[in-house]
């Protein structure tokens, strides 16, 4: 059961306290860490939070939060109540400290969603190259499309490919309309998208960036 | 003197292995610094003027002098958050010199004594985040990471720690919470991390562009270091440039270089038969400039002197094509949305300020707006627990002071189409 954001009035006017209005499961209770003899945690999935937790001080498992949080989401396509259970059974958390850590950020999703994320970033260095009307090109390809998920999101880091987007993570730009289409193909047809315009192949700008220095 | 420390011959192929790194003389400083006593260390580090590049440009070395000595478990957190806007240097850094980093890091550690590091990385770097994981784990294989690095006696971990989305945990403080698994909302300072940081432990947290320039100044040593760039802004400075440049990308220069000669020089300068209207020298947050300022050295006193700041060192062009309240507008929205919560003159500020200029660019404010709006950001500068609200409140409060005009024109010119358009309605 997902709260209704209309029934609490406190924020109605706009501001934001990230995730205070995103659903929660009210039907169990979010207090109690869950036992492990009635919580049924996949192996794999048991030994992928457990090795996250290694990387941090003993006593300190709960520095695993966001690890074990991505590892759900990577497994079941958003960070289910079911998945934060389990998680929150490995970690010795309770559900409602993983839920509260989820609603906080921006790419962990607490809400059933497509499982290719298309992150189109809409912040001021893109806008100024013509991000807003690419949002809407991507908005009006994907109509329909069922497994992509298009979104605005803030700076990524990657001005100097502006307008840009993030595919499942990999950075292309900079895009024009003309891309929108192929790379919705692309996606469909399980391929990598815009080999061309990915980030990870680009030179340095900096023209003293490629010559060795004395 | 070279202008090209941490970028040189960047594209270099396979640099992100360790054997290329090592063929150039990687790691090589960290030998030197190993060898050398911690305080005489901590005093190179000084006595090189290093600042702080993550946005606050505090000097280094003072930073890591005053951590406790003694026993405790002290901790290096490595700040890759990089998300304000404008900003991505430390993308490249991380990607194409992932083992520079990883020397400084492990120089930084040896230097304050601590044993434990960690990478804070924002969750979008994916393809950084795993040549990280690479390098550290050759790192490891070397011996320049985990126990007994190259014989010294010296212990140090580094994991990379990724994050999910939010400009919050770039804030140091909230970067903690984070990194410990919580909500990322910044912690009252004092006490500040040099004396509990991490677990509550004594904490030294650096920017990616700060650490990964640890092996030049040692290489060089601190007098060398400190003649590059001019006073108190030593040393080169990667300077992201975006927005309407013809050539944007990240360029290292040595500080004190002309604000012109890196827009036009470097970036290409505007489009054909535009003007710059303004830009941000430091990232969304940093005060705006005009076109009357681009002969300014771009160094730490110089922006600090004309009102604003050097900030992360991302320059946004913005030319007279665009409209100043579309800026405005971008930049308040950011930081409505990346606001943590916590305190309510940023909560409510941003927000607020939002809706201001909403009504602005749909033609519904009116001129006293504006002045309200102006009111609103003095009172959220030095009234929240992190500067998240004045890294909105002093760009808009200079956007208002400097475009005033432009913001009441755009005001009466939707008015006046909004009316014609209801009059032809009447009449048609
Ligand atoms: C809202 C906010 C966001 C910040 N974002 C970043 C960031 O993304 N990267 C960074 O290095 N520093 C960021 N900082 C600055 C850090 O708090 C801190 O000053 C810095 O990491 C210290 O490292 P330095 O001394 O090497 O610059 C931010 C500060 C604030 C208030
Ligand atoms: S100033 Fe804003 S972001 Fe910073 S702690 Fe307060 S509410 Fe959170
Ligand atoms: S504004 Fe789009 S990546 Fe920075």
């Amino acid at each position: 059961m997902a709260i209704d954001p209309t029934d609490v009035p406190r924020f109605a006017h706009g501001s934001r306290i990230p995730g205070w209005d995103e659903s929660a499961d009210l039907e169990k209770s979010p207090l109690e860490v869950p036992d492990p003899a009635t919580t049924h945690v996949p192996d794999d999935l048991r030994a992928e939070i457990e090795a996250h937790v290694a990387k941090y001080p003993p006593d300190h498992s709960r520095s695993a939060t966001i690890p074990a949080l991505w590892a759900i989401q990577r497994r079941y396509g958003w960070c289910t109540p079911e998945g934060i259970e389990q998680a929150a059974c490995v970690l010795r958390l309770t559900p409602a400290e993983l839920s509260a850590v989820a609603t906080f950020y921006d790419m962990l999703d607490t809400s059933p969603t497509e499982r290719n994320r298309v992150y189109v970033c809409t912040n001021i260095s893109c806008s100024l190259r013509g991000a807003d009307e690419l949002l809407e090109t991507f908005r009006e390809h994907a109509e329909g499309e069922p497994d992509v998920h298009v979104r605005g999101f803030e700076c990524l880091g990657a001005c100097d490919i502006a307008p840009m987007a993030s595919v499942n993570g990999t950075y292309v730009g900079p895009l024009d309309a003309d891309d929108v289409p192929t790379l919705l193909r692309q996606l469909r047809d399980g391929e990598e998208p815009l080999p061309e315009k990915q980030l990870a192949r680009r030179p340095s700008a900096d023209p003293k960036a490629r010559e060795p220095q004395s | 003197m070279t202008d090209h420390l941490l970028f040189s011959n960047i594209d270099e192929p396979g640099l992100r292995t360790i054997d290329v790194y090592e063929r150039r003389g990687g790691y090589g400083s960290l030998r030197k610094a190993l060898a050398t006593p911690r305080e005489e260390l901590i005093e190179t580090l000084k006595g090189s003027g290093l600042r702080g590049r993550g946005g606050a440009g505090f000097p280094m070395g003072l930073k890591a002098s005053f951590l406790p000595k003694g026993d405790m478990q002290k901790y290096v957190v490595v700040n890759a958050d990089e998300s304000e806007p404008g900003t991505f240097k430390d993308r490249e850094l991380m990607q194409k010199n992932p083992h520079q980093l990883i020397e400084g890091i492990v120089i930084a550690a040896y230097a304050v004594d601590a044993t434990i590091s960690f990478i804070y990385i924002r969750g979008e770097y994916v393809h950084q985040a795993d040549v990280l994981e690479a390098a550290i784990a050759e790192a490891y294989e070397r011996g320049y990471l985990g126990e007994n690095v190259l014989g010294s006696g010296f212990t140090l971990s580094l994991a990379v720690h990724r994050g999910a989305g939010a400009y919050i945990c770039g804030e140091e403080t909230g970067l903690l919470d984070s990194l410990e698994g919580k909500r990322g909302n910044p912690r009252l300072k004092p006490p500040f991390p040099a004396n509990q940081g991490l677990f509550q432990g004594p904490t030294l947290i650096n920017n990616v562009e700060t650490l990964s320039t640890l092996p030049h100044i040692v290489e060089l040593g601190s007098e060398r270091y400190a003649e590059i760039g001019v006073q108190n802004s030593a040393g080169t400075k990667l300077i992201s440039v975006s927005g309407q440049v013809r050539n944007p990308g990240n360029f290292e220069i040595e500080l004190g270089m002309s604000s012109r000669e890196i827009i036009f020089g470097l970036a290409g300068g505007t489009f054909e038969g535009r003007e710059i209207k303004l830009w941000f020298p430091g990232g969304s947050s940093s005060p705006v400039l005009t076109k009357d300022d681009l002969d300014l050295p771009y160094d730490f006193d110089t922006m600090a002197k004309a009102g604003t700041m050097l900030g992360s060192g991302a320059i946004i062009v913005v030319d007279d094509s665009t409209s100043v309240v579309d800026v405005a507008l971008k930049v308040a929205t950011f930081y409505a949305h990346e606001s943590c919560g916590k305190c309510t003159p940023c909560r409510e500020g941003t927000s607020w300020t939002r809706k201001m200029l909403t009504r602005v660019k749909d033609g519904s404010a009116t001129p006293m707006d504006l002045d309200i709006m102006a009111s609103v950001q003095e009172r959220i500068i030095g009234n929240c627990l992190c500067v998240l609200g004045d890294a909105m409140a002093m760009p808009i409060g200079s956007m208002i002071a400097k475009f005033r005009g432009e913001f009441e024109d755009h005001i009466e010119r939707v008015r006046a189409e909004q009316e014609r358009a209801i009059l032809a309605g009447v009449s048609g």
